[in-house]
């Protein structure tokens, strides 16, 4: 049994989907407006399941928003605005409902990639066979509905019939329109997963300030300790 | 006198400050005519405190414990002043001290920096690469993600295949069944305490050993040999201080910018110094796809998964992978050139250590990958080929080195250094 164990260990096998089969996420992480909407997305449909345990209320004045604006608009699980995000459903109701607990999304960024969350939020399709009622071309199976059906509309899978018959990459069309015109729908989730990847390092814009000063910094004390090494080592030959 | 000077006596007399600023420093000659491969050494002490540093405020914030590591290490990232970069500087620093002591190690191999009189410098200097690893691997776990666990799983698990005692061994080391919170305190400890004195102790000595032998060079002759008759000092030689404590200044601004580089623009450096499925929790009941280590560790992982199984057991790889870091130990008695530095030795050792590093790349990239990544020759993968075929290159370059190194064409050595 360990033996077994171990082989499968040190028989690794290649991830399903493949990293070129993914949409180019069009974030701006610059973009503040669009940082916001993602924000006020987020906490109104993924914050109900899924939690954000490493991230504070308070830390989204980083998007320019000040703290009445937060807890009149963002917070609904609480009024203290330095607690982290935590999410409305219980985890044990969660497994017995989905199977599966939802993950938590503080560093979930870091974890997939903004590519593969733009395509996974938008590759949801209706599959009856799922206990939900909803499958994902982008993660297969997911115990996860389509939470943002009302605004995408329904799509369903339509297996590519080439002309020998011969199969090719399923592709998805929109059965049910919903609220949203499909680029809209790109909008919103680009404003999403623009937020997904701020909250995976909120720090990030501030490393890259710092980092043009500490470089150009470096640059500057090169000279003279070039300088002065050159000036010490005129007498060796 | 100056109170200074006043001050400076009173110390000698009881302690040897001057006489060591001397032996040490001041009066160290070392040869004068260091390349740029002679940088990483310096480099690699830099690095170490760094290490040692950015540790220390790591340690204030983190929680050793499975049920809070992996948001702890958040926490520092987010709500510790400066967090972040400690945290990227602890990071990087881990992967440049592989990088600054590979570099260190070739220059050691291409100038023959292992050979008479250096041979226990290098055999500390093996020490301090292995010590480097187990720091590593420990290190790994702390921040308690996907890859860190299933990293050690897997480690683990190759104390797990020594025949009879393999088992109870994993156990052992584990302090559980699989790894687990027990695991990851010991691993702390090991990681915070009992390695950095053991690798401190033997950084210390490694420098006694070069102090009192000499430093080498890329012409590979003693410069002791060489002395003025007036001064008593090596010809070619030049204090260490000022010359390489200055020369080396220049090198540690350079080497700081790469350094910045990387922790300011591109922390996880393409999921090399941070892998991607390390921002997922640990999750004991969800083995991850594909697990790879650090890529520092690759070469021998690749290795590793190229032994096929034999007579019911995956234990050869793992004889494979350790030999693969022990064979190091003998470098200085398989060598029987008669010079040392590569600029005088003749095609086969040229040939032989391309071939070498050639391997050695190759089987790191490889280690990166899953086994399946370039497609299959019959039933056979073609990675795992490729990479059976470099770890025999790799073991040949030390196993063929006694034969080839002995019956090259190597040029006469100089009198004096060339500069």
């Amino acid at each position: 049994m360990k033996a077994v164990h171990f082989l499968v260990l040190l028989l690794p096998f290649a991830v399903a989907a493949s990293e070129d089969s993914l949409d180019r996420a069009p974030i701006n992480p610059q973009d503040v407006v669009s940082l916001q909407r993602g924000a006020r997305v987020f906490v109104n449909y993924c914050l109900s399941c899924h939690s954000a345990e490493a991230m504070r209320y308070n830390r989204l004045e980083d998007l320019g928003l000040t703290e009445q604006q937060i807890k009149d608009n963002l917070m609904f699980a609480t009024d203290k605005v330095g607690d982290t995000m935590t999410a409305a459903m219980r985890r044990r109701d969660a497994r017995s409902w989905f199977g599966v607990a939802p993950p938590d999304l503080s560093v979930i960024a870091r974890a997939r990639g903004a590519d593969w969350l733009y395509s996974y939020l938008r590759t949801f399709y209706r599959d009856n066979s799922r206990e939900t009622g909803w499958n994902n071309l982008t993660f297969p199976n997911v115990g996860m509905p389509n939470v943002l059906y009302e605004l995408q509309g329904e799509q369903v899978l339509k297996p590519h019939a080439g002309a020998d018959g011969e199969t090719g990459a399923p592709t998805l069309i929109l059965d049910t329109p919903g609220k949203l015109s499909a680029r809209d729908y790109d909008k919103l989730t680009t404003d999403l997963v623009n937020y997904l990847v701020f909250m995976s390092e909120p720090a990030r814009e501030t490393r890259i300030r710092i980092g043009y000063a500490v470089l150009i910094l470096l640059g500057a004390l090169f000279v003279p300790v070039y300088l002065l090494k050159k000036e010490y080592w005129k007498d060796v030959h | 006198m100056s109170k200074a000077q006043v001050l400076l006596r009173w110390i000698d007399e009881r302690f040897p400050l001057t006489a060591l600023w001397k032996s040490q420093l001041s009066e160290y000659y070392a040869p004068k005519n260091f390349n740029f491969w002679y940088y990483f050494g310096s480099l690699a002490l830099v690095v170490l405190v760094i290490q040692i540093v950015s540790g220390i405020f790591l340690t204030m914030n983190y929680k050793p414990d499975a049920e809070h590591a992996f948001q702890s290490v958040e926490y520092i990232m987010r709500d510790v002043e400066g967090g972040w970069l400690i945290r990227y500087i602890h990071s990087t620093g881990a992967s440049m001290f592989f990088i600054v002591v590979y570099l260190h190690m070739f220059r050691g191999l291409i100038y023959g920096s292992y050979r008479k009189p250096r041979e226990l410098l290098w055999l500390f200097g093996v020490l301090i690469y292995l010590c480097m690893m187990a720091e590593a691997f420990f290190g790994y776990l702390l921040p308690w993600g996907q890859m860190s666990y299933w990293g050690a799983q897997v480690i683990v698990n190759l104390f797990g295949a020594i025949p009879f005692v393999g088992e109870d061994l994993a156990v052992w080391i584990r302090g559980d069944y699989v790894v687990s919170d027990a695991t990851l305190n010991r691993f702390f400890a090991f990681h915070v305490i009992a390695i950095p004195l053991v690798l401190l102790a033997l950084v210390v000595v490694h420098l006694i050993a070069l102090h009192e032998v000499g430093s080498n060079n890329p012409d590979g002759i003693e410069i002791k040999k060489k002395i003025d008759p007036v001064s008593g000092h090596p010809l070619d030689g030049i204090p260490f201080h000022p010359y390489y404590t200055i020369k080396d200044m220049v090198g540690v601004v350079v080497f700081l910018a790469v350094f910045s580089f990387i922790v300011f623009f591109t922390p996880e450096m393409g999921g090399y110094f941070l892998e991607y499925n390390n921002f997922f929790t640990a999750n004991p009941l969800q083995t991850p796809p594909h697990i790879a280590p650090v890529w520092y560790f690759t070469p021998y992982y690749a290795m590793l998964r190229a032994v096929p199984a034999f007579l019911h057991t995956q234990f050869w790889g793992v004889l494979v992978m350790g030999a693969a870091v022990l064979i190091f130990f003998f470098l200085p008695w398989l060598d029987r050139s008669p010079v040392k530095s590569i600029r005088y030795k003749g095609p086969y050792f040229k040939i032989a250590l391309a071939l070498f590093v050639v391997s050695f790349l190759v089987l790191g990239w490889l280690g990166t990958q899953p086994t399946d990544f370039l497609g299959n020759v019959g039933k056979t993968e073609v990675a795992v080929i490729l990479a059976r075929v470099f770890t025999l290159v790799y073991f040949l370059f030390f196993l063929l080195m006694p034969w080839y190194s002995r019956i090259d064409k190597t040029k006469p050595e100089p009198q004096r250094v060339t500069g």
